[in-house]
């Protein structure tokens, strides 16, 4: 927070078709439909998050990641950092307000790992979904599917991502929470911070840019986790790993795919990180633990199939 | 069950075959046959690692990531076997993939080998 940037606030992910997506982000993991777009885009959110929407889905004909974008505190925040952004070297482009329904001026901005970021000050709020600010009750009814409560993280793969992680933390403020390091001491692995959350954005070397690993979302509990594998059978959806636990940040995860391809999280629990702790340090000899505690074996799948 | 006519799909570079349904995509019949024809990613057309050339045989074919299928790459009958539904029996060959290697799986073959 020390630069002010708040949160993750939204995803736009590319999808295929955006009727089928909408079975899995809306049906499947139970986000809320917010609205269609001139443009087609569907937007959506977890019941729990207050402004207007987080996840955003485009229809193209390659899947994977356009941007995401974090919140920052107010304008002056945002114009600072558009101002140190530039200085620090990344290629910057002002979004104007509404291009995204309900959201303020956005600024966008290229990175090492070959991902497009964003921040920005103002977004519609529209409140939790189903839900009062004055004497709310525990949930809404109505809620469908995993009941997601909210986009929590993303993991992005690409080439140089101690480049990145100097983007984040000097112009951003992020902290580095966890990492794996190599033999030689190189990172293959960071899991960075602006928040108390033992993520808030993570990356993976890599030699392509740009890759997409998954887009994640908090649910409250291990049994919820276990009713979200219920449902994944149920549904015959592809599934990737799960349910299980993973060492790093030692979240209680399943992993599956949507229709496209693009890899969906859903997990509960892991640590937490304040400003003065030390990153947590996985060997990447014991990448097998550090990834899927239980199993202590690395699934190929999990670490090759991007979008 | 079904009346769906089942065609018989041939796997020349792995020595196997397996049956599909004509309402199955080739990459899940292949997964309930507990064959290892043909690797397994994603399954909705998107990662490419199930990227397979057909070489006889009459298909149909949902949409594919462009960025691994390509117009011309799908002239010339390559195509993601989890997009791929038979129409006669086929004849086939996988492993047209390349896979990108991170860092992170590196270090796990390292230690693998070591």
């Amino acid at each position: 927070m020390k630069k002010g940037v708040m949160r993750p606030g939204h995803i736009q992910i590319r999808v295929l078709d955006v009727e089928e997506a909408l079975k899995h982000y809306r049906d499947l993991l139970g986000l809320i439909e917010v609205e269609r777009d001139s443009q087609g885009r569907a937007y959506l959110k977890g019941w729990t998050e207050v402004d207007k929407f987080s996840v955003v889905l485009r229809e193209a004909d390659e899947p994977g990641m356009d941007f995401v974008g974090y919140k920052v505190l107010d304008n002056q925040t945002l114009e600072k950092l558009q101002g140190e952004l530039i200085e620090y070297g990344c290629n910057v482009e002002e979004i104007p307000a509404g291009e995204l329904n309900g959201c303020g001026r956005r600024v966008r901005f290229d990175s090492p790992t070959g991902h497009m970021f964003e921040i920005y000050a103002e977004k519609e709020q529209t409140g939790k979904w189903g839900l009062s600010n004055v004497n709310p009750e525990a949930w809404p009814r109505g809620l469908t599917g995993m009941k997601a409560t909210r986009f929590d993280h993303c993991l992005l793969y690409g080439p140089n991502i101690v480049g990145t992680l100097d983007l984040f933390q000097k112009v951003l403020g992020f902290d580095l929470a966890e990492q794996v390091i190599d033999p030689e001491g190189n990172k293959a692995a960071v899991f960075l911070t602006a928040s108390m959350k033992a993520h808030d954005v993570a990356f993976i070397e890599c030699p392509e840019p740009g890759k997409f690993h998954h887009a994640s979302f908090y649910l409250d509990t291990w049994e919820a986790v276990l009713r979200a594998a219920d449902l994944i059978s149920m549904e015959d959806v592809s599934l990737d790993i799960g349910p299980t636990r993973h060492g790093l940040t030692h979240g209680q995860t399943i992993y599956f795919f949507d229709p496209s391809g693009n890899r969906s999280e859903v997990f509960c629990g892991g640590d937490y990180h304040y400003p003065d702790h030390e990153p947590v340090t996985w060997k990447a000899e014991d990448l097998g633990k550090a990834i899927f505690y239980h199993d202590r074996v690395l699934n190929e799948r999990f670490l090759t199939v991007l979008t | 069950m079904s009346d769906q006519a089942t065609h018989l799909i041939k796997v020349v570079n792995r020595d196997q075959s397996f049956k599909c349904a004509e309402d199955q995509v080739l990459l899940i019949a292949m997964e309930r046959f507990n064959a290892n024809a043909i690797n397994v990613g994603c399954r909705g057309g998107g990662c490419g690692v199930c990227k397979i050339r057909i070489l006889h045989g009459d298909y149909e074919c949902k949409q594919m990531s462009k960025a691994h299928i390509s117009e011309a790459e799908q002239q010339q009958g390559f195509v993601l076997a989890c997009r791929v539904f038979p129409r006669t029996d086929l004849e086939i060959e996988s492993d047209h993939h390349q896979a990108v290697e991170s860092s992170y799986k590196k270090a796990g073959a390292r230690k693998a080998a070591s």
